[in-house]
């Protein structure tokens, strides 16, 4: 016999839940207090509801694993929503438990009530309101089972703080099997389907793969690296995506979209043949959906059935598990290459002539006339890949760092590359930072961010002093909202309303208040010695603030409105 | 193009708002909406009507499809099926009028239910567009009140919607 509070901890213990980021409150008081006595789960005691969302997201995009989120009722909940649409939009799992006032006073306007289920309901995958503490094993299992299979998502489980009275015991077992007649995602894919893809890709003559974040969801990189090198075709990926294939690789042709390369743009607009996999043709992507991909057929994979054909009509679609469709493929094309004509190899052979044409147009070349005295952001990412050989585990904010981040930090695994694609929240680059490295402690986490959206969650130095977390904070200063700013410079003839930072704070002296490490590099001499040196001090959080160019704008940049994806923005006043 | 979905949903509190949510979510049109339990009190079946083209349709039935609490569902329209809406219409009839709104009442095979001094209550079932014939063809009566259930369907021979 348990409360409903133990019951609680015992089935996200059943879970296999090793760390709960939460914020206690009135309504959770019970649960804290299930937590306290044991020490199986470990808390992490954030600053801001918000972040503990992010930094459970950022412990699901790094491990595949579903964070575990903990608020209190009201605006312990709404705090958290922010958090759960980000997930929600990137299909990240994660389990949000929020309390709720006592049954009895629900929808009596009582204090700290705010009806979250109703609030969460266009955000979350699924959610579940507690009635009783029998009610708890049930719904807990489900909620991680509807989390993190077919294509993930948040979930939410409500609980009135009398359903874990600590003086209401229940008998408690947590079940073995679920029966939910109402929810059978894909297991495999269909295999004429995958046949008459396969048979397209023998015949194209300029094919393209452009795949998204489902492959890495999916835990597939690997078999999508396998099929695109057997292929021999050109691979992009979205800016979910980036990871999945070896972004150093020579078939790789860098992220495609808004600010995508113009390879990469240049391949998907002139390809006839387009293998789409665990990606969705989002508005980024797309440019204007009548214009994108005239000359294709294509193929889309995805475990979402509603994913296919929203916004562009698949020719062949293929609803299942990106790793099982792209395992088929594998031995279907094993089996199909040597059958491949010399006719094809040679027309493949021709459009890799064409794809390197664009490639030697070096669109992501930095050009810095300035003698050194100013820093351009891009020189940043690049000083950063340097001094970690590549290998750091990368999150970021939303705006021009962002992309800067995606284009000169080329990622070779997945899981490496982490922000909010989706939804594009800025204050998510620290705390999902915080949770990659709550989860892997030995790892290099870079936080490259700007100092717009470090604001946003900068509370968060104080958790990180609380539990030691030696991030390495990479601040794009450019003393304005960049991407804003450079909206505004490019469709508002130059007025910059309310994109100027004003009365930024001293950031190192901010930092040193929170017992972490600041420094500062303000010319491209500096530049690299500072990075060295921050990246060298392994057990400190440094926050590095780096002065660079307030006049960047991110290229390429897609023409909009009514622009096709080879319609771009190469430089200031420069276009294709 | 009206369309008629009819779902079938698990019988729990916040399945409907789910429904109701995505199609203010998504903008898509509801023009009506009925559901009850079923024979098997664990389900409810829910019917609506929408305007719609055969793209938005389908993003229409995969998205209610992704709904945890939706079990099944249908478009009646696609095939053959039967509809019925149910009106309950309460006009003003008095002196000569009573007796043209009892006739035209059999005419469209409705049933008087409440009758007072100066009113008719008139129960009629049928298809939309018969319901809408009959508001029309009283258009010389004073209508007081109207309610109408929404369109209820099956689909027509050995079609069913089941588990």
């Amino acid at each position: 016999m348990l409360s409903g509070a133990d019951i609680l901890i015992r089935s996200l213990q059943e879970e296999n839940v090793d760390h709960v980021f939460g914020y206690p409150g009135g309504a959770v008081l019970h649960i804290y207090d299930a937590i306290f006595k044991q020490n199986r789960i470990q808390h992490v005691l954030v600053r801001h509801e918000q972040a503990a969302t992010h930094m459970a997201d950022g412990y699901a995009r790094a491990t595949g694993r579903p964070g575990c989120v903990l608020v209190t009722s009201g605006p312990g909940a709404t705090n958290a929503i922010t958090g759960i649409a980000t997930a929600y939009m990137d299909s990240i799992p994660m389990v949000v438990i929020s309390g709720q006032v006592q049954s009895h006073l629900i929808g009596t306007d009582s204090f700290q009530e705010t009806d979250m289920v109703g609030i969460s309901r266009p955000i979350v995958k699924h959610s579940f309101m507690i009635k009783s503490a029998q009610d708890i094993p049930e719904a807990v299992k489900k909620a991680f089972y509807i989390a993190t299979s077919g294509r993930p998502g948040p979930v939410v489980i409500d609980i009135p703080k009398d359903t874990t009275n600590p003086t209401d015991l229940v008998p408690y077992e947590y079940p073995d099997e679920l029966v939910m007649r109402s929810y059978s995602p894909a297991i495999k894919g269909h295999t004429g389907q995958i046949k008459k893809a396969v048979s397209m890709m023998m015949e194209a003559e300029r094919p393209m793969i452009y795949t998204g974040g489902g492959v890495i969801q999916g835990n597939s990189s690997d078999d999508l690296t396998k099929l695109t090198q057997m292929l021999g075709f050109p691979i992009t990926n979205t800016l979910m995506g980036l990871g999945a294939y070896p972004g150093t690789d020579k078939q790789f042709l860098g992220m495609l979209g808004m600010h995508g390369t113009l390879e990469a743009n240049n391949a998907m607009h002139h390809c006839d043949l387009l293998l789409a996999i665990g990606a969705r043709f989002d508005d980024r992507i797309t440019n204007t959906v009548s214009k994108f991909c005239p000359y294709a057929q294509i193929i889309h994979v995805d475990v979402d059935p509603a994913s296919i054909s929203k916004n562009v009509v698949a020719d062949v679609p293929i609803v299942g598990p990106v790793d099982w469709v792209l395992h088929e493929m594998i031995g279907l094309v094993k089996d199909a290459l040597p059958e491949r004509s010399e006719k094809q190899n040679s027309m493949l052979a021709e459009w890799w002539e064409q794809i390197e044409g664009w490639r030697a147009q070096g669109c992501l070349e930095v050009v810095n006339d300035s003698d050194g005295e100013i820093i351009k952001p891009q020189q940043v990412i690049q000083s950063l890949y340097r001094h970690t050989g590549g290998e750091a585990i990368v999150t970021s904010d939303v705006g021009q760092h962002q992309m800067f981040a995606a284009l000169y930090y080329p990622f070779d695994k997945p899981r490496k590359w982490i922000n909010s694609g989706g939804l594009g929240t800025m204050g998510f680059g620290l705390p999902s930072a915080m949770g990659v490295q709550i989860a892997y402690p030995e790892e290099q986490v870079v936080c490259v961010t700007g100092e717009g959206s470090i604001q946003m969650n900068i509370q968060e130095l104080s958790t990180c002093a609380q539990y030691g977390l030696p991030i390495k904070i990479i601040n794009l200063n450019n003393r304005a909202l960049g991407m804003v700013k450079q909206w505004q410079d490019m469709q508002y003839e130059g007025r910059h309303s309310h994109s100027y930072m004003e009365s930024l704070p001293d950031f190192t002296s901010l930092v040193e208040a929170y017992g972490h490490v600041g420094m500062k590099a303000s010319s491209v001499d500096e530049l690299d010695d500072v990075m060295k040196e921050a990246l060298t001090l392994k057990d400190k959080l440094v926050f590095v603030d780096v002065m660079v160019d307030p006049e960047e704008h991110v290229y390429p940049m897609l023409i909009a409105p009514n622009g096709s994806l080879r319609d771009m923005w190469l430089k200031k006043g420069v276009r294709t | 193009m009206r369309r008629i979905i009819s779902v079938l949903l698990e019988n729990e509190s916040g399945a409907l708002s789910r429904v109701i949510g995505l199609f203010a979510q998504r903008g898509y049109n509801i023009e009506t909406l009925t559901v009850a339990p079923t024979d098997d009190e664990t389900l409810s079946r829910l019917t609506l009507t929408t305007l719609a083209t055969d793209e938005q349709i389908e993003q229409i039935t995969k998205q209610l499809n992704k709904l945890i609490e939706v079990v099944k569902l249908v478009d009646l329209t696609e095939g053959e099926h039967v509809e019925r809406e149910l009106m309950l219409i309460k006009l003003k009839a008095s002196g000569a009028q009573r007796a043209e709104v009892k006739r035209t009442s059999d005419i469209f095979r409705g049933q008087i239910v409440d009758v007072s001094n100066n009113t008719y209550t008139i129960q009629l079932t049928g298809t939309t567009d018969k319901l809408d014939a009959f508001i029309r063809a009283i258009a010389e009566s004073t209508v007081l009140e109207v309610v109408r259930t929404g369109v209820s369907g099956l689909s027509r021979g050995e079609k069913v919607l089941t588990l």
